[in-house]
């Protein structure tokens, strides 16, 4: 089994189950954030039951550093191979179908910004001011007014939006990307796959966007 | 059957390179008085000559069958490999598709696992040494069987045979970002183990020709389809696909002792 984890197409497989973890956490936590377009009351009292789950909470956070750190080692040492594997570059690029797309070309530097994201993301607001509110007579973290303060700040709201972005192009490539490496793909699934890897993507990179675009457009 | 355009003239920016010690550089040439109906390399050809006349080092470039059957041919135009039309090997392309005046530039196939060895020639060595590692049947099958001898699903008999059309160029390589040599390997891995006699040592073989393809330097598939996009025999990328989950398996069901090792 080591041979398989040192090989390139087992590195692969790394690089797709942690990719299917964080794709996985990353739609659920979009689709509860929705809740902020409900109000205070509906949001805080969802976070609150999830930092209340503690099984829930510890497990899921042991889950998702471990896929990380899988994830961008794998990430690292297979883009330098790939990198001196191919040497010299081309005098001319090629275009259409044999070019490759910009998303599978910057997959490295999309991560990265996606990793400085995650991290400045966890410092505002896991680690973030602690306001604190009653819903129904239970005291809880009054997560909806930092988000609000924080969605009001046009830096943050730019920075926000660009590495949606990123992640949107990321996961269009991933998405797809991942089937073809865990060799679960077939013939007629190909051309569909495309398509639902960029419908993810958008879901989730939308869905997220209109969070602090929301709060820093209507909600003033 | 002689086409109705008339004859072109381009330039050609070549790729020249002495040896794989030294440093290549580019050098145009012209090349006059192009028929339509020539291939690509009879272009080649008539440049040659002019350059031999004139005393100069003609342009090394590989080629043996001409007839897109041999996987000798091959390098870049514009970027392409075997150039611009889907499906052709570089012997295959006739100058019809090109225009007057046009400026093409001819680069060597490009991977740290295939050394230049002269101008448009590199050494593809690396890809024998992966169809060594298990790139065949152990077994003496004898004579050819009788047909339907041996039954194999329709299915799997096409996809067997699409698989086996490859023919060992190495344009995938070539044209991955990557340089990945995930196409051809896989196509091989997949050609023998859809078929009865290569089922035998399937998990042996995968083990050791993916082993192998990664001892030999070439990268890692990042899907990025460019490889298929340029195979002269469009192999399918379902081939990467079949690799990973054939190796995946091998991995699983084999015994530490008996794993691949490349020999790079
Ligand atoms: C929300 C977090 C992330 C998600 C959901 C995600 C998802 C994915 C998926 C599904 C793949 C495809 C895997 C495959 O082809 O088998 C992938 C590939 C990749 N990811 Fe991520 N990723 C995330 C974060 C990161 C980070 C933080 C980095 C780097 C610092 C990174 C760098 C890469 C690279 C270099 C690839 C390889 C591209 C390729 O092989 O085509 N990703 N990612
Ligand atoms: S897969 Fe296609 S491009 Fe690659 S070596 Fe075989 S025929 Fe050539
Ligand atoms: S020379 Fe044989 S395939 Fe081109």
């Amino acid at each position: 089994m080591l041979n398989f984890l040192k090989s390139t197409v087992g590195r692969k497989y790394i690089m797709g189950i942690t990719g299917l973890v964080w794709m996985g956490f990353i739609l659920g936590h979009m689709a509860g954030n929705m809740l902020i377009f409900l109000g205070p009351e509906a949001f805080n009292s969802y976070g609150h039951s999830i930092v209340s789950n503690k099984i829930l909470l510890y497990g899921t956070e042991i889950a998702l550093i471990l896929a990380i750190i899988g994830h961008v080692t794998s990430a690292i040492s297979l883009t330098l191979e790939n990198r001196a594997a191919k040497g010299t570059r081309y005098a001319v690029m090629p275009k259409g179908e044999k070019a490759s797309t910009w998303a599978s070309r910057n997959m490295g530097a999309q991560g990265s910004a996606i990793l400085a994201f995650i991290i400045l993301h966890l410092i505002t607001f896991k680690y973030g001011a602690h306001y604190e509110t009653t819903v129904n007579g239970v005291v809880m973290r009054d997560l909806h007014k930092l988000v609000l303060e924080v969605f009001m700040k046009p830096g943050y709201v730019a920075w926000y939006v660009v590495c949606l972005l990123l992640l949107l192009f990321h996961l269009s490539h991933g998405a797809h990307s991942v089937f073809q490496s865990f060799g679960i793909l077939e013939r007629k699934m190909q051309a569909p796959l495309k398509k639902i890897a960029w419908a993810y993507a958008a879901v989730v990179a939308g869905g997220f966007l209109s969070q602090p675009i929301y709060v820093f457009l209507v909600n003033r | 059957m002689s086409s109705d355009k008339n004859n072109i003239n381009l330039k050609l920016k070549v790729w020249r390179q002495k040896n794989s010690q030294t440093e290549g550089a580019f050098e145009t040439l012209d090349a006059k008085n192009v028929s339509p109906d020539a291939s690509f390399l009879e272009m080649l050809d008539a440049v040659n000559e002019d350059l031999i006349k004139k005393d100069k080092e003609p342009i090394v470039f590989d080629h043996d069958c001409r007839e897109g059957i041999c996987g000798s041919c091959g390098f870049m135009i514009n970027g392409e490999a075997h150039g611009p039309q889907k499906g052709t090997t570089v012997c295959q392309l006739h100058m019809r598709h090109f225009n007057d005046g046009e400026e093409l530039v001819l680069e060597p196939w490009r991977a740290t696992a295939f050394p230049v060895i002269k101008d448009l020639m590199c050494d593809r060595s690396a890809l024998d040494r992966i169809i060594r590692a298990g790139g065949y049947i152990s077994v003496n099958t004898g004579n050819a069987q009788d047909a339907n001898n041996i039954p194999i699903p329709k299915p799997d008999a096409d996809e067997a045979f699409m698989s086996a059309t490859c023919i060992g160029c190495g344009a995938c390589v070539a044209s991955c970002k990557n340089a990945s040599a995930a196409l051809f390997t896989s196509a091989k891995i997949t050609h023998l183990a859809l078929l009865p006699q290569g089922r035998v040592e399937q998990d042996q073989r995968a083990l050791d020709m993916v082993a192998q393809m990664d001892a030999e330097g070439f990268g890692a598939c990042t899907t990025t389809g460019a490889c298929s996009a340029a195979c002269p025999k469009e192999i399918s990328l379902i081939n990467i696909a079949k690799m990973n989950r054939e190796y995946l398996r091998a991995s699983v069901l084999k015994k530490e002792e008996l794993s691949g090792g490349g020999d790079g």
